[in-house]
């Protein structure tokens, strides 16, 4: 039941997304929005409540089963590429090229401005704390 | 039984949502043994040997993508739930996550442009059509959201699909090679970049690699697709003005 129960609680949050997506107009895929929710409630919870111990572990225990074989998950999305087989035939090229050089612009960028700013904001703090 | 029996046999299961889903999870059970049996080597990627074996298979027996998908929907769908579930490893996580809340700010900012204007620059340099340049823009972000981006901006949401997961592959592929090259061993680092350039696929990749550079994977993977999914439109009406 444990896992059960944990997979209501997702698929509530998800429902809820949905819901606040369609109310509020927000530019963002419905399951995003519930992972926000359900984020916010996790930290409330710790905020406000006793001790919801027990359904949290379930709702782990469903989360880890779905994180662990997330890989599975887009298999389906991926098999979609028979369709495209000829714009991908005609294009194969600058496609890999792009996809090649983009992302390993956005992997390097990314990983050299959270360096950096690290060194900057959180280890500034650091020194200025231990110098008080 | 006749042949003709068996030929209605065939063409009623191959349409049945149980073949498309069958073949799904044992194509992926292949791939996954194959990929433990090569110590998680990260060209034996789990993804692409199980995409790769479907695309045959249904080839060779001629079975169409939207048959297929009647029953690969059901392990679709789960992306949904998967998504919603990336709340867990954040929240455990929250404690190494509230420290780095600037630097983790300004990364996913600068990390979702780079993503952005670098492949549609590119594609647009390499004289691709018009309609490969908007279905790639989104590559980098979860498929669901890239696929409503894509729609929003004029792509093809199924092309998108696609290039999201060929993205995620070449990060998740070359993402620890990159970071090895360049010294970089924080595994916060490790796993916003990851994140960021690679979402879910380069988050499942994290994991395999420690709980802290999945936990930061799967926030910049979903962070990214919010903030992206907030400047991709107005980035797309500029880089037409330009």
């Amino acid at each position: 039941m444990n896992f059960i129960n944990g997979m209501i609680v997702l698929l509530v949050y998800q429902l809820l997304g949905e819901v606040g997506v369609l109310l509020c107009k927000i530019p963002i895929p419905g399951p995003v929005l519930g992972m926000i929710l359900l984020f916010l409630t996790l930290l409330l919870k710790d905020k406000i409540i006793f001790s919801t111990k027990k359904s949290f572990s379930s709702l782990e225990n469903a989360a880890t089963t779905l994180l662990s074989h997330l890989a599975l998950l887009f298999i389906p999305a991926g098999v979609g590429m028979m369709v495209h087989f000829d714009l991908i035939v005609r294009e194969w090229l600058p496609i890999l090229i792009v996809l090649l050089f983009s992302t390993i612009m956005t992997l390097l960028v990314s990983a050299l401005i959270m360096s950096i700013s690290i060194h900057f904001f959180v280890n500034s703090q650091h020194l200025k704390m231990s110098k008080k | 039984m006749t042949e003709s029996n068996i030929n209605i046999l065939w063409i009623y299961l191959s349409a049945s949502p149980l073949f498309g889903l069958m073949i799904t999870l044992a194509a992926y059970s292949i791939a996954y043994q194959l990929y433990l049996y090569s110590r998680f080597n990260p060209l034996i990627n789990p993804i692409l040997i199980a995409v790769s074996i479907i695309i045959s298979v249904l080839l060779m027996a001629d079975i169409s993508y939207d048959d297929y998908f009647s029953g690969g929907q059901f392990v679709h769908f789960l992306l949904g739930p998967a998504t919603v579930a990336l709340a867990i490893p954040l929240y455990q996580q929250f404690h190494n996550l509230k420290k780095l809340w600037l630097p983790i700010l300004i990364t996913l900012i600068v990390g979702s442009m780079t993503g952005i204007i670098s492949s549609v620059g590119l594609a647009s340099m390499l004289e691709t059509s018009l309609q490969t340049q908007l279905s790639l823009a989104p590559k980098s972000v979860t498929t669901a959201v890239a696929m409503a981006i894509s729609e929003q901006v004029g792509g093809i949401p199924s092309l998108t699909a696609v290039l999201v997961v060929i993205t995620g592959i070449i990060g998740a592929v070359l993402g620890t090679k990159l970071f090895a090259v360049f010294g970089i061993k924080d595994d916060s680092v490790k796993g916003i970049a990851m994140g960021i350039a690679a979402h879910g696929i380069g988050t499942a990749r994290a994991f395999q690699i420690s709980k802290k550079m999945g936990a930061f994977s799967g926030l910049g993977m979903a962070l990214s697709a919010l903030v992206t999914a907030f400047i991709l439109p107005v980035l797309i009406n500029f880089l037409d003005f330009v």
